[in-house]
């Protein structure tokens, strides 16, 4: 989240698309309740009339996949009506900068398209420069190559006939979110957008994101109390495994995982730091190196040297374009590419999409590892529906692991803060704390690797690893390497810093070799002042609605982040009765929340821009970063229920990454619906932490399909019954719910029906609770992180053929 | 006066009466009588975040006896104000489920059950396969001739369930072997 949990709590509107907060995030609800008793515009966009709809004060339906032509809509009503905040775009976006000649968009596709590749060569998009290298602007908004007047253009063609066409959305509900959203555009009023996997599980997922924060950026909205782009992330430690880069493509803090092209750290820092010639311009990612040294430095400690590059060569190497995510594990794993495989608290068997071929490619591997706290329908896959374990070679080492309550240590939640956890018990039985067994594992593969020799045992026999006390891992010893340490005496202008000291925040540390520090973005959680995220003081800065001395957040304990757009040029919060950080003229700093960097402000000599981890200093309306595109446009869904995209030819989006093998069914008769997936409040992912509770279960205890009045009667289905549904890829049976949540749509011309399906069932437990949805998703992803499209497919649903008994599980 | 719910709930814990009590201005005997007879009297309490989504919500484990007795919202969290949804209200009966698992259990090629392990045999023949095939399929050059240094024969994924600390260790082991094919939650 750019902002916080809190601070929703005074926003002035709030809208909640591709989430359902009510359900998945129920106690966020506090605070948009609380918004909404102030006055706030609560709105849902959700293709079913969910909980959250029904305290919201707009409900407007959308067909799932259509994400971006809603906002796109939205886009052209507010450069239609002019409503942007003035100000804030001019200053703090890059809305005034001009775009080279080259650049164009044409029938769904934008300049450089290579059909082959499915890839475009974004140098044809770039900003033109003036003879400093600073980009040229024109800040009165009106050259006809300025990223405004190129996004004006780019969403002519969003006009509220052809989005309520694409989406199903009636106009007049169209008109009713735009005008509550496009009416913060002053200074003093703020929205907030929270989303989830509603907007990201689609194939142009990332680019949903973008339209948001243009969207938000246009009216002024990002870095004040209220507003921002919100994730709400979905499981209690995800922001901080992701932090610490349990990913193929990053390393901790978000630093690129490096190619096979980066043949040195040289090469590499020279290739990922960016430079900017502007001198306004902060363009923190300078810095980069100092971070990578450091990390470098916590992996090999004394073994990382200058001379070695601090052990740069140790570090595993990606081929160029590789990409080594879910969707390609599991294929190559399919194949068999994999001999071995460690799943430490996941279930894939269930959370893979067209998961009877996930299931299918663990069959391939000669071992696996499983760490978790229940048998699970990935450890046991062997034994699943379908499977004949006699012709199953692959070894299962099943771990048990410890609860959260049965260790210490930290985690972080959706806004960033990182929170200590302290041990009520003992794990029961033979269980093992999931650092201790990742530390015994390593302790035994070091040994071998000392013995018996074999290949390149530097990168295992050098690494450090001195975080055992008695043989037990000490949590606090981890989270002092995270921090960082200084490794020798440094003279920093008047202060000197000891070596063996903690290092107090990321600007002091160096690229030389001198600090180590395991995650930059971390640096400041554990210092010589103690565990900030042990912190439980509640005094707020009023104001923003946010608590900046309960435990810590990244960065810096910074809790709304590019807060330097709050304020005007003087520093002046833009609306003082949110104000999330002044500038105190006297004093000549900053008061409030962490400021995004000591600098003055804009207008003030010395003044510097407010977004500082861009080159360019300004926010992005026109972005360069994303593979499919610098504005957002709207794309079908892999498997959709019209021929034509009513916007382009471009039926799907055109960088997505196709798995030629594997089976889809687009416009096919045999599968006439919309499905899409989502989870219930009582259930949790794959269901494996609450399918073992009773409580839980009695709530919800089988697999259920929601369907409209219209499509019950259209196939004679009841409420209560089990049904078949089906897709391309698999079967799962489920109990019927006919419900007027769900509305058929109405589609450029065409009456398209969807229906909906939760996922967190498995065949292990509850007996005949049903099997995961999984069995049911495609196997395409996002065009830039390939997270699967589960939220739109095609799918057909019906009775069950009779010769088969319904499963004894009651229906409701 | 008012008496917040974490003060109570310290009062609960004390076993003597009158003087102290009569120290915060009114008095308590009765409710101190009644404290005596709540479940959590003498239990030890520990805080903690909940492990089901990420809005981050507090919670309080009581413990006795080596057990836990109870398990509740922190009023004192900032986001959660001691609110728990279904499932972390419903989390006492996570922590204290009799199907956790509890043994080391291993699954032989082609067989149709599982069968109890030592830790020390399990840890061994886990690090041996590791090592078998690390060294089989390890790379130190591509296709065109680029150092790469890399592991091609393991992938490794989760959790997003873990703590920082031990997910940071997981990056670095996963990383000293050479392992590109690292994933989690955060992509599903």
């Amino acid at each position: 989240m750019t902002n916080s949990w809190t601070d929703i709590g005074v926003s002035d509107c709030v809208l909640i698309m591709g989430s359902n907060a009510a359900e998945n995030h129920p106690v966020a609800m506090k605070w948009i309740l609380r918004a909404q008793d102030k006055g706030a515009k609560i709105i849902s966009v959700d293709p079913r009339f969910t909980r959250t709809s029904a305290k919201a004060d707009i409900y407007a339906p959308l067909r799932s996949g259509t994400d971006i032509a809603f906002l796109g809509g939205m886009i052209k009503y507010i450069l239609d009506k002019d409503l942007i905040f003035k100000d804030y775009v001019v200053n703090y976006t890059n809305a005034a900068f001009i775009v080279n000649p080259k650049y164009d968009f044409k029938d769904g596709l934008f300049s450089g398209y290579n059909p082959d590749k499915r890839a475009y060569d974004k140098a044809l998009w770039a900003i033109e420069k003036d003879e400093k290298g600073i980009p040229k602007k024109d800040p009165t908004l009106q050259h006809e190559r300025c990223v405004y007047q190129l996004m004006k253009k780019h969403y002519t063609r969003y006009d509220l006939d052809t989005v309520s066409s694409i989406t199903g959305t009636p106009k007049e509900d169209l008109i009713k979110v735009y005008e509550a959203v496009a009416a913060t555009g002053k200074p003093d009023k703020a929205c907030t957008m929270l989303y989830a996997m509603g907007w990201t599980q689609h194939t142009v997922g990332t680019q949903n994101i973008r339209a948001a924060s243009m969207i938000q950026l246009l009216l002024g909205n990002i870095g004040v109390a209220g507003g921002g782009v919100q994730a709400l992330r979905g499981e209690s430690n995800v922001q901080g495994i992701t932090d610490h880069a349990m990913l193929f493509h990053i390393i901790p803090g978000y630093n690129p995982a490096p190619r096979a092209v980066d043949v040195s750290l040289a090469k590499y820092n020279e290739k990922y730091t960016p430079k900017t010639a502007d001198p306004q311009s902060v363009n923190w990612p300078q810095h980069r190196p100092k971070y990578i040294a450091s990390y470098l430095k916590s992996m090999y400690g004394a073994n990382a040297t200058k001379d070695n590059e601090f052990g740069y060569q140790w570090l595993p190497k990606l081929d160029v374009g590789q990409d080594a995510s879910f969707l390609f594990m599991f294929d190559e794993m399919l194949k068999g590419k994999f001999s071995g495989f460690i799943c430490l608290g996941m279930n894939p068997a269930c959370s893979m999409p067209n998961a009877n071929q996930a299931r299918e490619a663990l069959s391939k591997l000669d071992w696996m590892v499983d760490i978790d706290i229940f048998e699970n329908e990935t450890s046991s896959f062997w034994k699943g529906p379908g499977m004949d374990p006699k012709k199953i070679k692959t070894e299962v080492f099943l771990l048990p692991a410890s609860m959260y309550v049965e260790r210490e240590g930290s985690i972080s939640d959706s806004a960033r803060t990182a929170q200590w956890r302290y041990k009520a018990i003992n794990p029961p039985g033979d269980a093992k704390d999931d650092g201790q067994i990742v530390h015994e594992l390593y302790m035994k593969v070091k040994a071998l690797y000392e013995k018996e020799k074999g290949k390149f045992p530097d990168p295992i026999v050098k690494l450090k690893w001195d975080y055992a006390v008695g043989g037990k891992v000490d949590p606090h010893l981890v989270a002092k390497e995270i921090n960082g340490y200084w490794l020798e005496d440094k003279t920093i202008g008047d202060k000197t810093y000891k070596k063996g000291t903690l290092v107090s925040a990321f600007p002091l540390l160096q690229a030389d070799g001198s600090t180590s520090c395991g995650n930059w973005i971390y640096c400041a959680s554990y210092t010589d002042d103690g565990n900030m995220m042990a912190r439980r003081d509640k005094t707020p800065v009023a104001t923003a609605n946010i608590f900046p001395k309960w435990a810590w957040a990244w960065p810096v304990n910074r809790r709304i982040l590019y807060n330097r757009a709050s304020v005007d040029l003087q520093g002046n919060p833009w609306d003082p009765k949110r104000a999330v950080i002044k500038w105190d003229a006297v004093a000549k700093k900053w008061v409030g929340d962490v400021p995004d960097g000591p600098p003055p402000p804009l207008g003030l000599e010395g003044g510097k821009l407010p977004f500082i981890m861009k080159p360019d200093g300004v926010a992005s309306i026109f972005g360069l970063g994303l593979g499919d595109g610098p504005f957002p446009e709207h794309y079908e869904p892999l498997e959709c229920p019209i021929e034509k995209n009513p916007l382009s030819s471009q039926r799907i989006n055109p960088t997505t990454a196709l798995f030629k093998e594997y089976k889809f069914a687009t416009c096919d008769p045999k599968f006439p619906f919309v499905a899409t997936t989502y989870r219930v409040t009582e259930h949790w992912q794959t269901g494996l932490m609450t399918r073992y509770l009773s409580l839980q279960v009695e709530a919800e205890p089988q697999m259920f399909v929601e369907l409209s009045e219209e499509l019950a009667a259209l196939r004679g289905i009841k409420n209560g019954e089990w049904v078949l549904v089906s897709s391309q890829r698999g079967k799962v049976e489920a109990v019927a719910i006919v419900t007027k949540r769900w509305k058929p749509f109405k589609i450029a011309g065409q009456t398209i029906h969807e229906i909906g399906l939760p996922w967190c069932y498995g065949w292990l437990i509850p007996k005949d609770g049903g099997e995961s949805t999984n069995l049911l998703t495609p196997t395409i992803g996002d065009a830039n992180t390939a997270i699967p499209e589960y939220k739109a497919f095609m799918v057909n649903v019906g009775k069950l053929p009779p010769k088969k008994a319904a499963p004894k599980g009651k229906g409701r | 006066m008012n008496v917040t719910r974490r003060d109570f709930m310290k009062i609960s814990g004390v076993t003597v009466a009158g003087a102290t009590l009569s120290q915060l201005g009114f008095d308590l005997t009765p409710v101190h009588a009644y404290a005596t007879e709540l479940r959590i009297k003498g239990a030890k309490e520990i805080t903690s975040v909940c492990c089901y989504c990420s809005v981050g919500c507090g919670q309080i484990v009581h413990t006795s006896g080596g057990k836990i007795i109870n398990l509740e919202g922190d009023p004192d969290q900032p986001t959660s104000e001691g609110a728990l949804c279904a499932k972390g209200a419903g989390a006492f009966e996570l922590v204290t489920n009799p199907q956790r698992l509890t043994k080391v259990m291993y699954r032989a090629p082609r067989s149709a059950k599982w069968e109890m392990k030592s830790w020390d045999w399990a840890l061994n023949e886990i690090a041996k396969r590791i090592k078998k095939s690390r060294d089989k399929s390890f790379t130190e050059k591509n296709a065109k001739d680029e150092v790469v240094n890399r592991c091609n024969g393991i992938a490794g994924i989760g959790s997003a369930h873990i703590n920082n600390e031990e997910g940071w260790l997981y990056q670095k082991l996963l990383r000293s072997l050479g392992l590109v094919y690292l994933e989690f939650e955060a992509r599903l």
